[in-house]
Order: C-alpha cells, then structure tokens, then sequence
C-alpha cells in the first residue's frame, strides 16, 4: 500500500492506517460538505519510519527505564522530551522520503498546509482527551511539512498520552500515528461547535473566534459563546467575549495580532453565520449518527468542517486522579507571562513580608495554650503558601518547557536539555546565599587568628568584616538551621558552614562558570531564527529565565514560612521534652498543639516495626534514575535524612537525598555529585547541580534505602545510572 | 523492584523458564565458559548440574571450586535491550555423592529426562553450585544483588 492516501480514496477499510480523524474528513467529503483539501500520512509510514531508525526500540527502552507506577509527572514530560528528541534527530529513511516528497509535492506546492495527528489510540478510546497530540498550522515546503510529519509522530508519546497510557492502551509494539496533510484556509473567523452541550443534553454549544481558531482551541483567546436550544435551533444565549486579539497565520507559524476596533465592537458570527454552523453541525451528527465536536473556519461565504470527532465523556476525574491538573500545567506563552508578573509582584513580596512579620515574634515569653495558638496559625499559613506554590509556582516552571520545546525544534541538538544552558546565567537566590557564603570562607582562610579562634568551643568573632558578613548573612537569608529546638543553632550552623568551606583547597572550589557557552549558543539559537521568529524566541527566553529562577527561588520563600513554622513547632517540643518525654522531635504538629493544650494528654510512642526473617540479604548495585546533571564521578556517600546532617557533610562526598530543600542548597559546591530520589530535570536540585557542573542522577526512589552513608558510589550523570561500588563496613 | 521476595521471585522465575546456562570455570587465570544443562533447587540455594570427569570444565574445578553461572531471557531479537533479564550465579561448585546424588539427579531428570543415560553413566560428576550470590540484572541496566544468608 502506498503510504500516502488522497481523501477522497479513503475508505472504512482503512481505518487501521488512517486513524479516525481522516476517516472522517474522509466521510465529509465524499457527502459533498466543504472540507480543505488533504491527503493523509498512513501509519505504515511510522511504522518503516521507527523500524529502521531503531526508534522502536529505543523508546522502549526509554519507557522501561523505570516503572510508571514509580514515576512523577516531571518525569513522564522528561521522557517525553526525549523521545521527541530522537525523532528529530532521526532522519526518514531515503526511500521512505522519496515516496513522501513524491506523494505530498502536489500538496505543498498549493501553498501553506495543516499538518494534523490522526493517531489510532485517540479514536479508538471510550474518553476524549484535548491536547494529546500536536497539529501545526501553516507550515510552508515540502521539507518543513516532513520535519512537522515527524513531530507529529512524536507527540504519539508526548506527556499528555502517557499520563493516559492506559485508557489510550499505548505500546511502543502496537501504537501508531496516521498523520493528515490538509490545505490550510486561513480562515476570517473559526471556532468550535459542540452539536450537544456536556453539560445539557438539550443544548449545543458555539464558539467563535476572529482569524484561526488555533487560539481558542489552546485557550490563548477566550471565544464569544452561544447556547442554542436543540429542538428549536433558537438561541438561548450569547456570552460575548473581550475581542482585543486574534491570530493569524504570518510567514510561517501564527502571530497574535490586535483587532481593528470595528471588529473588536462586532460578534465573529451574525445570525445568518450561526445558523449556518449549526446547520452543519446537525448534518454532521446525522452523517455520523451522533452529536459531534466540529473545528470549522468561515472564509468569504464560505464554511469548511476541519476536523469532527464525536463527543466522548471527559475523562473521569476522581479527586486523587491529578491528571486533570497535570496537563492543566501546560499553559501558553501568553498565561505565562500573566502568572510571573503575578508570582514577582505578589505571591514573592507577601511571603517575604510575612516571614517577616512572623520573626519578630518572640515566642519563649508565651504561655504553652498561646504557643499552641501560634504554632495552628503557622501551620496554616504555610499551608497556604503551599497551596499557592502548587496553584502558581509549579505551573510556572512550563516556561522553562515551553522554551526547551522551541529550542529544540530549531535546534535539533543532541542533548534535549542543551537549551538549560541558556537559561543559569540569572542568579538565583541560593546561589547568591552561596557566594555570600564563600565570601565568608574566604575572610577564614586569609585571617589565621579568626580561623583559630572560630575553631574553640566558644567561638569569639574578632575579624569586623566577618561579624559584618554574618549580620548580613542572617538577615537576607534567616536562621535557615532552625529546624531543632537547639535555635542558636542558626548563626552557629552558617559559621561551621563557613568553615567547611575555608577547608577546600582552591582547585578544589566550585564556582558556577559558564557565561561563555552560554552565550555561544544563545548566538547560535538566534542565528538559525528567522527575523519574524526573534522578536518571540527573545520573550520566550525571558520568560523561561525568569520561570528558571523562580523555580529555586520559590524555595527558598516557602523555605522561609516553614522555617517560621519549625521555630514555633521546636519551641514546643522543647517544653514537651521538659515535662520528661524522652524526645519530642517524632512528635507531629498536632500532638505537639494536643499537648500545649492539655499538659495531661498521654502520646503514644510508634510502634517499631518487626524485621522480617529472609533467607536472602538484598544489595542494589545499579541503579537507574534520570540523567540531571552530566558527568560521572566516584565518591563516598552522604546521605541527608535529617536537616541536621547537613552539618556532618565532608568536602568531595557525594550528597544523597530525598530532594535538595533550602537547607541543602549551601552543602551542593562541597560535593561531588548528587543523587535524588525525586525524579525530573526540572527539579531543585537538578538545577543547582548543573549550576556547578556536578554530576547528578535523580528519580531514584530507592536511593535512600539502599544507600548509606559512606558507601562507595558512581554517579553517572550521562546516562541516569547510579552504581553502589563498595557497601561501607558495618 | 527492591523487595527481597520480589527479586527471588524474578530470579526464580528466569531460573525456572531456562534450560542452559553459561557456566565459567578457570584454568590459571584463564576464563573458561560452556553450556551446562541445569537446575535451580526450590530454596535457590543451590544450582546443580552434570559433567564428564574428562571435560576441560570438570579438571578446572577439581583446581578451583569458584565458579560463575550467567543464566538470561534473551532471545535474540532487538528487543532484548528493554526485555531480557539475566542472573548472574556466583559461589562454589561441589561434586555430590550418595544419597545426595540419588536424589539431586532425580530432581535434575524430572526437568531433563533425555539425559538419563549422560547422568547414569558412571563417569559423569554431578556438580551442586553453593550459591552465595544472584545479580540480578534488569531493564538493561537496573543490577540488584541477592546474597545468600549463612
């Protein structure tokens, strides 16, 4: 079979290589309703495609680098990445092109097209899911139109079909994409028809939009809305929208313009226009023999049906099922921007202010009842903030993605994470905490008298400069130690860090470098951008900075309302301790309230659990996580469980953990590689790792139970595998 | 995948499901590797498998018990990569006699009844590998290790 069909040769029995989206077109056209003109990519194009680049199985083996069940989302849009990463760099076999130039030259020569997922998951699926796979407008040339084939492939595996993996059935030995190259009609006004509301069986739904609707269906423009009552055909309403915008396709790709005013006064559809799309979309429900979801676009007198699917269930969203909120952080260029103006001019200035506010308080001179009061407050006011962290902060971190994405599509580099190099020569808070820390480091080692006296039991500071930096130090950055009852700990804690710091050897010393590469590659990026594209490709990098930034900064904000929270709860627990309970540290928030409350209230120890007998003792001796930070390096373990252990770390060791939290951030330029069991490249320490070019694997959800401290480790940050060479001796 | 009785159960299940092995032996320092048809015992404490005393593998035994065993799921296909397990077997290798014999080769011939003249003849040894060890390796590249207790 030819892996190419017209429309109008396609029939049922295609199904299987054409996907449901093409029978479809297919369908419409052959009744005479006005579709673009469009051929489609079958999915034995894919299938030769990822059979002799070996895709095939190298997916595989990207899926199987560790257990779904076992990975975070983060994890699944890594995968994600690089898997759309080997397609792009995976060239179509020369006989395969050939055949594909021959079959769609006449197509691309007509002028821009639509390049259109027609996956076969997606049709035979009970849910409907939006967004799951990618289409691109107005591509131009036969060579842009393959490049597009091929992303479109990709997004077979984006992170949205493997969240849903299992309703979808997807498996790299089954799954396959059908691709649908259509005329593009660059429409005067577009939008969505619903032939029945979701949510009101006796209603369906219009939606319209100035120019492409390719802005509606991302959310980038919010659309006027009319309710039409099924049975009449008579409209019970019209929710007008702010036209200030619409998009249009220019050069290649679509650009965000403004309305003339007249239109922005004007509803896209008259009377007579909806008439006409619901006419359509009731002819459609009668074609298919059910209530359709229509893409259609008006050009002149003109109506054309783009795509139609049925209307499915949305996808059964259970409160523990975070899926929903998953792909709702996949946000546009233009929600982005909104969401960081809104994080650096509100949510950052309050948590500052009430972190603040909260360390003036003075809470040895309470009584136990106000303590409890104080200790309920700074529980829910942290909970707030991390309410908000996961509303805003989160979300925001999509810049970064959003940015790799373009990087990558323009690029094509090896390495899909290339693009992160771009993005560290901001300063993030931690970083800066660094260097003002090895500022202090520095004054140590060039003033014997200080380092000596720092070294006696009660440190005297007789260097001004040093006393001055501390001063500072504590006040930028707080008591970040705090975290045991013990809270002088706090300035004695950045002293001993200073220290640690004074002992490494200056070749030894991490310093982030890497201003020149950066810049290189930033030249080469914008060199390969059309002038249309820069403008936009300049933004987006902002935009991904900032989102960069933020995403260690926020952090250390919500690090310092906790740390608020832990000075109140160690108040607490020391007076606990004090009344002759052994140790209050494994006491929760609530026993610790329940206890201020009511000086009688008995708390019951845990229970320790009982080992079980086994005739086998289990090692690890490799483990696979995700590659965060290149570079490998040998080295003994450190394993932080408790905030304290900070201080037992040793120049060289290699720090394992459960994800870098404030605390940590200050112990990173001391070690030799990281390993985390969080799991993602976007993640805290991920991002500090490649700061300092330290080799770092994280997703490892068993680091921390089979590793100990002292083991002999190998930290292969390349390739995401973590080796334990020597178990320490017991 | 960190669970003792989830990795000896893997282990046992590849162990179960595989005829022959890669056995290696030494002969001063020289490796030396053939296929031996072989047994797990229920516990897993145990490989047992059957040799000529003539054969090259049997002599570097009677010179050095240590022996490796590797035992895999491969099937010689691109798939391997992201599906084949393998285990590798380390410990010593003992020639049993007696009751022990009688009743090890009865178990050996209940999986492999074709070798009931081999394992009768009276030249042939019949080996039990003491296990101290399994590495188990999956995923390509995931290595988990099962010590025998003593």
């Amino acid at each position: 079979m030819n892996p190419v069909i017209p429309l109008d040769h396609i029939h049922e029995e295609h199904r299987e290589f054409v996907g449901g989206k093409a029978l479809a077109m297919a369908a419409m056209a052959q009744e005479g309703i006005l579709v673009p003109d469009a051929v489609c990519v079958t999915v034995l194009a894919y299938q030769e495609y990822v059979a002799t680049t070996g895709l095939a199985e190298r997916i595989f083996m990207e899926l199987n680098r560790k257990d779904f069940t076992d990975m975070r989302w983060e994890e699944m849009w890594d995968a994600s990445l690089r898997i759309r990463n080997m397609f792009l760099n995976a060239s179509i076999p020369l006989l395969l092109e050939k055949n594909l130039r021959l079959a769609l030259e006449p197509i691309a020569k007509k002028g821009p097209v639509v390049v259109r997922s027609s996956s076969l998951e997606e049709d035979s699926s009970k849910v409907s899911f939006a967004g799951l796979h990618e289409s691109y407008v107005n591509v131009k040339g036969i060579a842009s139109i393959l490049d597009h084939i091929k992303l479109v492939w990709a997004s077979l595996w984006s992170d949205a079909a493997l969240l849903y993996r299992q309703e979808l059935s997807l498996s790299p030995e089954k799954s396959a994409m059908a691709v649908i190259v259509q005329d593009l009609i660059q429409g005067d006004k577009s939008g969505v028809a619903f032939g029945q509301n979701p949510h009101d069986e006796s209603q369906a739904v219009i939606e319209a939009v100035y120019g492409l609707n390719q802005g509606l269906v991302d959310g980038t423009i919010e659309p006027d809305r009319w309710i039409i009552d099924r049975a009449t055909g008579r409209i019970i309403s019209h929710t007008p929208a702010l036209r200030k915008e619409a998009l249009f396709a220019l050069d290649e790709g679509v650009r965000l313009q403004s309305l003339p005013f007249e239109k922005q006064m004007v509803p896209p559809l008259s009377n007579t226009d909806l008439k006409r799309v619901y006419e359509l979309v009731r002819r459609l429900e009668f074609l298919f023999g059910a209530p359709q979801d229509v893409e259609w676009t008006q050009k002149g007198p003109f109506f054309y049906a783009l795509q139609t699917r049925p209307i499915t269930t949305l996808p059964g969203a259970p409160s523990e099922d975070k899926r929903a909120w998953y792909l709702s952080l996949r946000r546009s260029f233009r929600n982005l921007v909104n969401l960081r103006k809104k994080i650096e001019n509100e949510h950052i200035p309050a948590m500052v202010s009430e972190a603040n506010q909260l360390a003036t308080q003075n809470l040895k001179i309470l009584p136990d009842n106000e303590l409890a009061e104080k200790i309920k407050k700074r529980s829910h006011l942290y909970q707030k903030w991390v309410d908000i962290y996961w509303a805003d902060f989160i979300p925001l971190a999509h810049g970064v993605r959003l940015f790799g994405q373009v990087y990558n599509d323009i690029v094509h580099p090896s390495d899909p994470y290339e693009f992160m190099d771009l993005l560290g020569t901001t300063e993030m808070i931690g970083m800066k905490r660094n260097s003002m820390l090895e500022q202090m480091a520095s004054l140590i080692r060039n003033d014997h008298i200080l380092a000596k006296s720092l070294k006696s039991d009660i440190p005297q500071i007789i260097n001004e400069e040093f006393e001055q930096r501390i001063t500072e130090f504590l006040h930028e950055f707080g008591y970040i130690f705090c975290h045991t009852s013990e809270c002088d700990e706090g300035r004695r804690g950045v002293i001993r860090m200073a220290m640690k710091l004074a002992e490494r050897k200056a070749a030894e010393r991490r310093i982030p470098a890497r201003g020149k590469k950066s810049n290189n590659l930033r030249d080469s990026f914008f060199s390969l951008l059309k002038n249309s594209q820069r403008t936009y490709a300049a933004e987006l990098l902002d935009l991904a900075k900032a989102s960069y930034r933020l995403r260690d900064d926020d952090n250390i904000y919500l690090g310092k309302i906790e740390e608020q929270l832990s000075v109140a709860l160690g108040e607490g627990k020391r007076r606990i301790e004090n009344r002759g309970i052994e140790s209050g540290e494994e006491l929760t928030i609530s026993e610790v309230i329940r206890a201020l409350e009511n000086p009688h209230v008995k708390i019951k120890r845990r229970k320790e659990k009982k080992a079980k007998e086994n005739h086998f003792s289990i090692t690890m001796r490799q483990l696979r996580g995700q590659p965060a930070s290149p570079g490998v390096v040998r080295g003994k373990a450190r394993v932080i469980a408790h905030p304290s252990d900070v201080f037992s770390f040793k120049a060289e060791e290699i720090l394992v953990c459960d994800a870098i939290d404030p605390n940590m951030t200050l112990i990173v330029p001391l070690s030799s590689g990281i390993v985390e069991r969080r799991g993602g490249m976007l993640i805290h320490g991920a991002i500090i790792a490649r700061e300092y070019g330290i080799p770092c694997v994280t997703g490892i959800p068993e680091a921390t139970e089979y590793i100990q401290t002292g083991d002999s480790i190998i930290v292969d940050g390349d390739f995401g595998i973590v080796t334990i060479a020597n178990k320490a001796a017991k | 995948m960190t669970d003792v009785d989830k990795v000896s159960k893997m282990v046992h299940d590849v162990l179960e499901n595989q005829d022959l092995a890669v056995l290696a032996t030494h002969s001063s320092g020289q490796p030396y590797t053939n296929l031996v048809a072989f047994l797990a015992t229920k516990d897993l404490k145990g490989i047992i498998f059957a040799t000529r005393c003539t054969t090259r593998k049997y002599m570097n035994i009677v010179k050095d018990a240590r022996v490796a065993l590797l035992i895999d799921t491969r099937s010689n296909e691109e798939a391997d990569f992201h599906k084949a397990m393998a285990v590798t077997v380390t410990g010593k290798a003992q020639e049993v006699g007696g009751e022990e014999r009688e009743k090890l080769a009865g178990l050996y011939l209940e999986k492999f009844p074709h070798l009931i003249e081999f394992i009768s003849s009276s030249h042939c040894g019949l080996f039990k590998v003491v296990v101290s060890k399994y590495t188990f390796v999956s995923g390509f590249q995931n290595v988990v290790e099962l010590e025998v207790i003593k």
